[in-house]
């Protein structure tokens, strides 16, 4: 018997239109446990580095964390994994919501979609009954439109669906997946989805999920609810209100939004306004919310509502979560009551919110520069606002100028070349990064921004303070129940944690410090993504209440595997290393690790040096980038280092420099 | 017979509509709670409370199973309430030929709430951190000695209603003599 999981993926073959119901082997959970870590070992057995995004070899995988399902309070993640248009590299988009536990119900634990359909059909998951259908008629239609349609056409108001809106059927570099509150908005697997001729995958299931050991396994649930009550209760002092407590960003239950407005920048990531916020404004921005906002509403088994349903008067309901709230408004140099409007068309067209509000507002500056003419907007309007809502349409219907923004700003400079690209200013790894533009270097951050393969600081940053106390009581406060700590010696770091003097940011957080809190970090991140764990119940906020200590007995109670902490963290070595093995297949190096050059003001260039070398080396990675021999078989990963020196990667005996590697070959 | 009045014990939950998040924990645990063994299990399917849930009308309702019954109502009204149009059906709490609700998903076999017997109060309500649900006791005079119909005995009378007494009547004396 298989506990937590169901040992059963979905193949489905788009192109033979064929539906393959098949066992997975439970040596691979213990060794990747599920999610994320099952994606990416089917991602580097199955797809091969030469494999283009828009291939039929590309595959898209939608699979469900190991503990959904169980009660486990909060953990209802979908993580999409396939080959990134954008980035041309794995993308593993997540989405909460209420699909990845339906599909469970339904029997499965991932949808493999591979080959490509000649029609646009949509998926119907019933339990053992699995169909393609025709979905012509909701062609063009949009994400939440779709969804509802689908509905009525089923009859069951109990169905699960995800699914893309034109931007996804257009391929749009920066297409979501959209699914009732949550979206997976990253990388644009929407517009692998499209490519695919996938419009929605439509999921209903009434199985059981089995726990291994019942008492023990509710016993643990329990405690996390408690914890998340005792948190409730108990802000962190000291810090700004959206840290202070669990979940995402409590963007919809929130009024003030000076910290935002103040210190993210507008425009296409260009200008912080210091002195922004004030009383006029708060009371305006209060009732557009207000009265915009029907419920604050959650994702399936978790008491956080992070997300609400917003009615825009004259407009269809839509659920907005989190920063969306602000990336249109602060993008457009406008107002909230635009912003929750132009949101509502994004979420119907299916767009990621952090992307698209940039390259609308990238083009509008290569126009006012000269760089693009005003014959390339035939029939925009003038005001602000209007050429916002043009933009999107051309966009997500890829018409003139939208087929070249629809690829994002890095792409759409390069093609548009004549000095474009210096306004593709805030990019990683070719995605539109936060608008943040700060002062002196903070080198957890630096290591954090670039090496990060998530592509989003949000999806690597949490459970170190980002910034330091500033009294010696208030440190001492913080680390007296600070229990979610891997190791002591991270309290030691924020109580030594200065504002100013030797023991401040550059060089403080020293670099063997900093590389030890970036893994911590990174870490709970992955180990979320393999379980299907809401980040904001776990490795975004400070002291959440999953951490190293009690996730081990999670997997044991839940799963059946025996698992203890060093276990655990192996685990999470071995598929974090296994994403990298599949970047590094397809070309992704050192000189692709570096936050935006205007991040910050102050750069210590050989100190950043320094960050990586120290980093990569803590991660078993030589000088660029690349898994050595020895970490790859500590990890038993030894197949990834087979296919390394066969394709010329690493040589044999190799576990220094890659580069050296190159010069030194022995022929 | 006596005249003193007596009376019992309702136990009741309150459900605010207004404050549901739409999350559906009281379906995961109470799922939960009644697998066997305990806990063992999780399957909103089986749950015997359920929330209708239409975010994009704003509509929650959390509804608990009630009696199992034969037939279908004849005609189903519809409720407007602050706007909002509801199916009676959403409030019912029968587990009914017209829909798959509070039925195991397996045999068919019909589900009732039973508060959590056995615990402090019904697990829905502690597991409800939005506090939609509130459990209340409270005392009440009844006039005539309740029959109290067992599980065994609903299950049975729905299998006698699915498939005929004769049926039924034919597998008991199989599986008893089976079982001999």
């Amino acid at each position: 018997m298989r506990y937590a999981e169901t040992g059963i993926n979905l193949e489905i073959d788009l192109t033979r239109g064929s539906i393959e119901k098949v066992a997975t082997d439970p040596r691979d959970t213990e060794l990747y446990l599920g999610g994320l870590g099952t994606n990416t070992k089917i991602m580097w057995d199955r797809v091969p580095p030469e494999t283009e995004p828009f291939s039929p070899d590309n595959l898209l995988i939608f699979g469900t964390g190991l503990l959904c399902g169980t009660p486990a309070t909060g953990c209802n993640r979908t993580i999409v994994s396939t080959i990134s248009p954008q980035t041309e590299l794995m993308a593993f988009s997540m989405m909460g919501g209420f699909w990845a536990p339906e599909l469970k119900y339904a029997g499965y634990d991932k949808v493999i979609l591979s080959g490509k359909s000649p029609e646009l059909v949509y998926l119907w998951i019933h339990d053992d009954k699995v169909e393609i259908r025709d979905a012509a008629h909701l062609k063009g239609k949009g994400a939440v439109e779709t969804a509802e349609l689908l509905k009525q056409e089923l009859n069951d108001s109990q169905v699960q669906v995800a699914a893309i809106g034109m931007a996804g059927e257009s391929r749009v570099f920066y297409a979501s997946i959209e699914q009732g509150r949550s979206s997976a908005s990253r990388g644009g697997i929407g517009a692998v989805m499209g490519d695919k001729g996938v419009k929605a995958i439509v999921v209903r299931g009434t199985k059981d999920v089995n726990v291994a050991e019942p008492a023990e396994y509710i016993g643990l649930c329990g405690e996390v609810l408690d914890y998340i009550k005792h948190r409730e209760t108990n802000p962190i002092p000291g810090v700004m209100p959206i840290l202070a407590g669990l979940g995402s960003p409590q963007e919809m239950k929130v009024h003030d939004e000076k910290w935002h407005t103040e210190n993210f920048m507008w425009g296409n990531s260009r200008e912080r306004k210091r002195d922004y916020w004030n009383e006029e404004i708060e009371k305006e921005w209060t009732e557009t919310l207000e009265n915009a906002r029907t419920r604050l509403v959650s994702c399936f088994n978790c008491p956080m509502e992070c997300g609400a349903t917003i009615s825009m008067p004259g407009l269809p309901t839509y659920m907005m979560k989190c920063f969306t709230k602000l990336t249109y408004t602060m993008g457009a140099f406008s107002n909230l009551d635009f912003g929750l409007r132009i949101a509502q068309k994004a979420t119907e067209y299916g767009v990621d919110g952090f992307s698209c509000p940039q390259v609308m507002a990238f083009a509008l500056e290569l126009l006012e520069n000269g760089i693009l003419k005003d014959e390339d907007f035939p029939g925009m309007p003038e005001d602000n606002e209007g050429r916002f809502f043009y933009l999107l349409d051309m966009i997500v219907r890829r018409e003139g100028i939208g087929d070249l923004l629809a690829n994002g700003t890095y792409w759409a400079a390069k093609e548009i070349g004549n000095g474009a690209e210096a306004y593709a200013h805030n990019n990683i790894k070719k995605t539109e990064q936060l608008p943040l533009k700060l002062s002196m270097l903070n080198p957890v951050y630096f290591l954090m921004y670039a090496t990060g393969e998530k592509m989003n600081i949000t999806q690597i940053e949490g459970q170190f303070p980002q910034a330091p106390f500033a009294t010696k009581e208030e440190r001492e406060a913080f680390v007296s129940d600070w229990i979610q700590v891997p190791d002591e010696k991270f309290k030691q770091i924020l109580l030594d944690w200065e504002f100013r003097g030797e023991n401040s940011n550059p060089y403080y957080p020293t670099v063997e410090m900093s590389c030890d809190i970036v893994d911590w970090q990174e870490t709970m991140h992955y180990i979320d993504d393999a379980l299907g764990q809401c980040a904001g119940l776990s490795s975004f906020p400070l002291k959440p209440p999953y951490h190293i200590h009690n996730y081990p007995k999670f997997i044991s109670a839940g799963a059946g595997i025996e698992m203890d902490q060093a276990k655990l963290t192996q685990a999470a070595k071995r598929y974090r290393t296994l994403v990298r093995a599949v970047n590094i297949s397809r070309g992704m190096r050192r000189k692709d690790e570096k936050p935006p050059a205007n991040h910050w003001k102050k750069r210590f260039p050989e100190l950043e040096e320094e960050l990586l070398d120290a980093y990569y080396k803590l991660k078993g990675w030589n000088n660029d980038g690349i898994p050595t021999t020895e970490s790859l078989h500590e990890l038993g990963l030894d197949y990834v280092s087979d296919a390394f020196i066969e394709r010329g990667i690493l040589t044999d005996g190799e576990d220094t420099s890659g580069n050296e590697a190159v010069a030194t070959e022995n022929l | 017979m006596s005249t003193e009045k007596k009376t019992k014990t309702i136990k009741s939950i309150k459900i605010d509509i207004e404050k549901c998040n739409g999350c559906r924990a009281c379906e995961v645990i109470c799922s939960a709670f009644h697998a066997m063994p305990k806990y063992s299990s999780n399957n909103p399917a089986r749950s015997r409370i359920r929330v209708t849930r239409e975010p994009i009308r704003d509509v929650y309702v959390p509804v608990y199973a009630g009696d199992y019954v034969v037939a279908e109502c004849a005609g189903r009204d519809k409720y407007i309430i602050d706007g909002k149009e509801y199916d009676e059906c959403t409030f019912c709490r029968a587990s009914c030929p017209s829909r798959d609700l509070f039925k195991e998903p397996d045999s068919g076999l019909p589900l009732k709430c039973d508060m959590c017997e056995g615990e402090d109060e019904p697990l829905c309500v502690k597991w409800c951190r939005v506090d939609a649900l509130t459990y209340e006791e409270r005392e009440e005079e009844i006039g005539e000695e309740e029959v109290s119909v067992d599980e065994a005995e609903t299950g049975l009378e729905a299998l006698v209603n699915k498939h005929g007494i004769d049926k039924v009547a034919d597998i008991i004396a199989q599986i008893s003599k089976a079982k001999q």
